[in-house]
């Protein structure tokens, strides 16, 4: 790389002088290639929101105005569907449950996810190349091989149908996940700095809550992204694992297909509330995502 | 960066080890057991040796389902790895567009995967949906819940939708990490687009896609949520895929040794997947940082 | 625990790994493991070898199983034969 040029403005001149397209020419062809991309990407968002806007059009209706006539939007604009939802506890407390254990889980995970990368980022110890893959396969692990024993495992404890009980199923697959990326993270951080506050007297614990976390800030955030993410979405092992007391919404929903048909209205005004609090999450760390998803790595 | 040898980092991997071990190991530990019985109640079974591996291994519909699967999976590889890479290409790099495209572009991924089987539902209904009802228009018979090839057809498309945002987004992270210098030093041998792609950019992504290609492939391998809401894996079994399969055997007809046995066989098939993509990324990483120090 | 139905092979295969990878970490401990390059083609340590020496027991296994009518033992005597070639040559 050493005859690379650091100057755009050098190889302009360059290539005024080499090629046989003159700046201008070139420049208009540039603009063309950009709007052609913009054109391409617009599509392809389009394309993306289309079911997404489906569904919003579909909570806005009432039932039998979705079934009577093909509308692309809501003509009888109507919020019936959302506030039947808000007002039938054994609705929203699905939200509630969801929430409740996604939180649950994002908490334990970290904590213990924390210490352990650090631990794989800074030492070398015995076996610790076969415990990060073991920790990967756990991620890799289809939750359906394990969903009886899970069953079996957390009612013998007594842990059946509570919130804590998804929360601790899904570290299975959260924990090593943030494990992962938090030591793509540590690993960018300079071990000297390590070094510098052992010398000026800093204890272990001390140095970690009070230099390194704060070091990893945006880090930490991507993970919980993550750990939202990958615990909000996931139903078969919070359905199989809650009864009454803490089922997701995701469970709840099925309850709208009655013998009667299906409940369209109230199917897609619960959708669209699911969407919602990834909307809010993603908005809050999008600065650091594209980071984060090559997990701290590039 | 050299590590420090120190055997007293594990205490800090310790608690997460606990829990780890509790979700993972304790129930592997069961489905091990289960395998070699027929495990009729609480206090009823009987040892049957390896007798449902053997009906497991020769039983036709699993076979079936296997090589559905396997044709799944590679599928959408196929199509979501280049059109991922294509995207990440045409983003905006900075600005507010970048931020609003990044949120967009984001948002299937964060909805339940059984509401992304709804919304295909409904959007692919002949009746009410936007999309059925508009290829009839158009004069397609188009209907998923009787022609298998248009449930297949519906199920890529629909995890096209869903996950072509994440290899989107790992290559534009991947696409960041590159100094502007090499596009400028391309401009100066005036390489074409194709070039900068061939020797600049797919070089610096190939880390990036290996991640993409590995997660994409273990969840396509255990997809379940969103083809049992939108087909049930019908008509007939046209999409019946591995974990709904096995989900079908374990509860829906209690057949605990069987369904044991099989989780075994489809864990260790993952398990030599998982490790082959594992060596070979270690062995990238080791090679680069040799390169790096020589 | 009587809902994990425990039975004793399984009980004697679990025993037998857990024995295997503390006596893996004993003889780490004794003397540790050297990164070599044998006739598979990356570099492994002990550890990686006896791993790759598992899995590939356990498809055996399932290989004699499924689509032969050998006996189990003659799979486990074909696996450790196996496991000893990966061991001292791999």
């Amino acid at each position: 790389m050493s005859y690379q040029l650091e100057n755009t403005q050098q190889g302009e001149k360059y290539n005024t002088i080499f090629s046989r397209t003159t700046p201008a020419k070139r420049r208009k062809r540039n603009a063309r290639s950009r709007l052609r991309s913009r054109v391409l990407l617009g599509i392809y968002l389009l394309l993306m929101i289309l079911p997404i806007y489906w569904l919003l059009n579909m909570s806005l209706q009432t039932n039998s105005e979705i079934l009577g006539s093909m509308t692309m939007w809501p003509e009888n604009l109507t919020f019936d569907n959302y506030i039947g939802i808000f007002t039938d506890s054994s609705w929203y407390m699905g939200y509630v449950n969801s929430i409740a254990y996604v939180l649950m889980n994002m908490l334990i995970t970290i904590c213990v996810a924390l210490p352990a990368a650090y631990a794989f980022s800074r030492y070398s110890f015995i076996g610790d190349k076969h415990l990060f893959f073991w920790l990967l396969t756990n991620l890799m692990a289809p939750p359906a091989v394990f969903l009886l024993p899970y069953f079996q495992l957390y009612y013998s404890v007594g842990l059946f149908d509570t919130h804590i009980a998804v929360a601790l199923a899904h570290c299975l697959f959260n924990i090593p996940l943030a494990i992962w990326i938090l030591e793509g993270f540590m690993s960018s951080v300079p071990k000297e700095i390590d070094e510098t506050a052992y010398i000026d007297g800093y204890s272990f614990p001390k140095f970690f809550v009070k230099i390194f976390i704060p070091m990893i800030r945006s880090g930490i955030g991507v993970t919980l992204f993550f750990l939202f993410m990958f615990s909000w979405v996931e139903l078969l092992l919070a359905r199989t694992l809650t009864a009454t007391e803490a089922q997701p919404i995701g469970m709840i929903m099925t309850r709208t297909s009655t013998a009667s048909g299906i409940d369209w209205g109230t199917l897609a005004a619960a959708g669209v509330l699911t969407i919602l609090p990834g909307i809010l999450v993603v908005y809050f760390v999008r600065n650091h995502i594209a980071k984060g998803f090559a997990l701290g790595r590039t | 960066m050299n590590k420090v040898y120190n055997n007293r980092a594990w205490l800090l991997v310790l608690p997460m080890l606990i829990l780890v071990s509790f979700s993972a190991i304790v129930p592997l530990m069961t489905v091990v057991n289960y395998s070699v019985q027929d495990v009729l109640g609480p206090n009823a079974s009987f040892f049957t040796g390896t007798e449902w591996f053997k009906t497991m291994l020769n039983d036709p519909e699993l076979q079936a389902a296997f090589l559905r699967q396997i044709l799944f999976s590679f599928t959408i590889l196929a199509i979501q790895i280049p059109l991922g890479i294509g995207i990440a290409l045409i983003m905006p790099k900075s600005g507010w567009q970048a931020s609003a495209v990044l949120i967009l572009i984001t948002l299937p991924l964060l909805i339940p995967w059984n509401v992304v089987g709804s919304i295909w539902q409904i959007f692919t209904r002949g009746d009410i949906g936007l999309m059925g009802w508009g290829l009839r228009q158009m004069g397609v018979d188009y209907n998923i819940t009787r022609d298998g090839t248009d449930a297949w057809l519906t199920i890529i498309l629909m995890d096209v939708w869903h996950w072509t945002p994440l290899v989107a987004m790992l290559c534009y992270s991947g696409l960041r990490s590159i100094p502007d210098a090499y596009y400028q030093a391309a401009r100066i041998d005036r390489a074409s687009k194709w070039a900068v792609f061939r020797y600049i950019q797919l070089p610096k992504l190939t880390n990036v896609l290996v991640i993409a290609v590995l997660l994409r492939f273990m969840h396509s391998f255990m997809i379940y949520a969103e083809p049992f809401v939108l087909t049930g894996g019908g008509p007939g079994s046209s999409t019946t895929f591995l974990s709904q399969s096995l989900t079908t055997m374990a509860v829906g007809q209690q057949d605990l040794g069987p369904s044991a046995a099989f989780s075994l066989i489809y864990f260790l098939v993952i398990l030599l997947v998982s490790w082959v993509f594992y060596t070979t990324i270690m062995n990238m990483q080791k090679d680069k940082n040799s390169q790096g120090g020589a | 625990m009587s809902w994990m139905v425990w039975t004793m092979p399984t009980a004697i295969f679990f025993s037998a790994i857990a024995a295997m990878l503390a006596g893996m970490t004993v003889w780490e401990i004794v003397s540790p493991t050297i990164e070599r390059k044998g006739f598979l083609p990356i570099s492994t340590t002990r550890g990686d070898r006896l791993f790759v020496g598992l899995l590939s027991a356990a498809f055996i296994h399932l290989g004699v199983i499924g689509y032969t009518s050998l006996s189990i033992w003659l799979a486990l005597a074909a696996s450790l034969v196996w496991l000893l070639v990966l061991m001292r040559w791999g």
